[in-house]
């Protein structure tokens, strides 16, 4: 990890009608960290991450990648800040019309100018670094729900992005898919990935980023590295920690 | 004071109902003109989908055929039937070809088909679509620097465009069959005499305004059909919604339009001929 900003948000702003979800929300993230943005159900971390690629728009704010103001562009130039953020769905968000080779394959033919053969060896190359090789022409549908989801990861990281956005990506998984996952994004850790992990699972969230964010009331309430976080006093920190691992100590 | 209140009650639930319509109407028009834009800007700009659009092109046509044909053969024969026998008592049979190919060509062929594709592949499109929104494959879409509105709009509203004017030549063709075979073995009317005066009756123009007003049917079914499935909430309950919707407000808008667009060919092309 450098100290090196490749993404500073600042003061974003995000309402949806008369609510409030995101309310000067800020913070930097470095290249080669991974930061994981940890809060309660609606506390608007997902809107936050769906911001940094333009999914959302936020009312008010700044979010600079590699110094450039993303807020307000529009969809043809988010093109190629999209090519450099990759965003890791919930629940895969697979196209279910295409086989998972062709998932994986669709960044590679829109974006690059890669032979069908360059294609094919780059798509088997990332089902192995998964742990799904051979499933090349399986259906979303006929995937577990933790293979979609690393399918998903696998489509987002094809194009070798600089920054991963993960959007709960362990969320309704078992211990074992969850351990699968995370086994996926720590060799991902291991090539120096930057990333945002969102998530409601604290183990997790220990497990693989270096630092801790937790969001309350539209805002980070507090921000800080994996062992500090632990060790921190504070009641509502420590509420939220016990919290999720009461969770999933049930 | 209670009672006064109470007698307010009625008037706010209708001005409030009548603000929430008011409202729906205007977000619809809005999101309609905002995706027709969105939409000529993208469509001659590169890259072209042109295998999306044959897809498309088959789901929507071919596979439309069977019933477009089944649908045109009862049309054309229903109306031959009820057309001779209620011409026959005013000594008007010999009328029945002329009247039926006149009908087939301007009305009834345009209309069922569209009424017909409206049902099918509106509401394909608009299931689809909305299924891919709430499972975050628009979205999935985008964060791939890719357009929605390439990817998922203009090929169906080209395959749309395309397709139902054809199928509607072809249901015109068919209901003509229809109606010769009715007349024929139901009315005791000659075959080659009936071919002979749908000949001399219908004109190019019958046909392609016929034609015309599919295009027209077929850009607001499927823009309507993507512009509902692409702004659908609420899971699958949201996309079942969705698709009533867009069959409903198709079907609607087919046969009001149909009214302006007939009235507007007699104002300017019919009288000619």
């Amino acid at each position: 990890m450098t100290s090196e900003t490749i993404l500073d948000v600042q003061g974003i702003h995000k309402s949806f009608g008369s609510k409030h979800v995101l309310q000067g929300f800020s913070f930097e993230l470095h290249r080669g960290e991974v930061l994981a943005l940890f809060g309660g159900s609606g506390t608007g971390k997902s809107v936050m991450l769906r911001s940094i690629i333009g999914l959302e728009h936020p009312n008010r704010g700044k979010i600079s990648f590699e110094g450039r103001n993303i807020v307000g562009l529009s969809e043809r130039e988010l093109v190629e800040v999209r090519l450099k953020i990759s965003y890791v769905f919930q629940g895969g968000a697979l196209f279910d019309s295409l086989t998972v080779e062709e998932n994986l394959a669709y960044p590679l033919k829109e974006h690059t100018q890669l032979s069908e053969k360059e294609i094919h060896q780059r798509v088997n190359k990332m089902l192995e670094l998964i742990d799904m090789p051979g499933s090349n022409h399986l259906l979303p549908a006929e995937l577990s729900g933790g293979m979609q989801k690393r399918a998903g990861l696998a489509r987002a990281i094809i194009l070798e992005p600089e920054i991963i956005l993960f959007d709960e990506p362990t969320a309704g998984l078992d211990p074992v898919n969850t351990q699968r996952f995370l086994a996926n994004v720590q060799t991902l850790r291991k090539r120096g990935i930057t990333g945002i992990f969102v998530t409601h699972d604290i183990p997790s969230a220990f497990e693989i980023a270096d630092r801790i964010a937790i969001l309350y009331n539209g805002t980070i309430y507090l921000i800080d590295t994996v062992e500090n976080v632990k060790k921190s006093k504070d009641k509502l920190v420590q509420s939220f920690i016990k919290g999720a691992l009461g969770t999933v100590d049930k | 004071m209670l009672e006064a209140s109470h007698k307010h009650e009625p008037i706010k639930g209708i001005i409030d109902r009548i603000t929430r319509r008011t409202t729906d109407i205007l977000k619809f028009w809005g999101g309609f003109g905002q995706l027709c834009g969105q939409i000529f800007s993208e469509l001659f700009r590169p890259p072209f989908y042109f295998r999306l659009f044959l897809e498309q092109l088959y789901q929507i046509g071919i596979q439309s055929f069977l019933l477009v044909m089944v649908t045109g053969l009862a049309t054309g024969s229903v109306m031959a039937l009820q057309f001779g026998y209620g011409m026959t008592r005013f000594g008007g049979k010999l009328y029945v070809p002329k009247v039926v190919a006149l009908s087939i060509a301007r009305e009834m062929g345009p209309v069922f088909t569209s009424l017909l594709v409206a049902g099918r592949i509106g509401s394909g499109i608009a299931a689809e679509v909305a299924s891919m929104k709430v499972t975050q494959q628009i979205d999935a879409i985008r964060a791939l620097g890719t357009s929605p509105i390439k990817r998922i709009v203009i090929p169906r509203l080209l395959a749309s465009m395309v397709a139902l004017p054809l199928l509607t030549l072809f249901a015109d063709y068919i209901a003509l069959l229809g109606g010769i075979l009715v007349s024929v073995f139901e009315l005791g009317i000659n075959k080659e005499f009936f071919i002979a005066k749908t000949v001399d009756t219908l004109r190019m123009v019958d046909l392609t305004t016929g034609m015309f007003k599919t295009m027209v049917f077929a850009f607001f079914i499927s823009v309507v059909a993507c512009w509902r499935g692409l702004n659908t909430e609420g899971g699958t309950h949201g996309v079942g919604a969705s698709t009533t919707w867009v069959v409903v407000q198709s079907s609607i808008f087919i046969m009001v339009s149909d009214f302006f667009l007939t009235k507007l060919f007699m104002l300017t092309v019919y009288p000619k001929y």
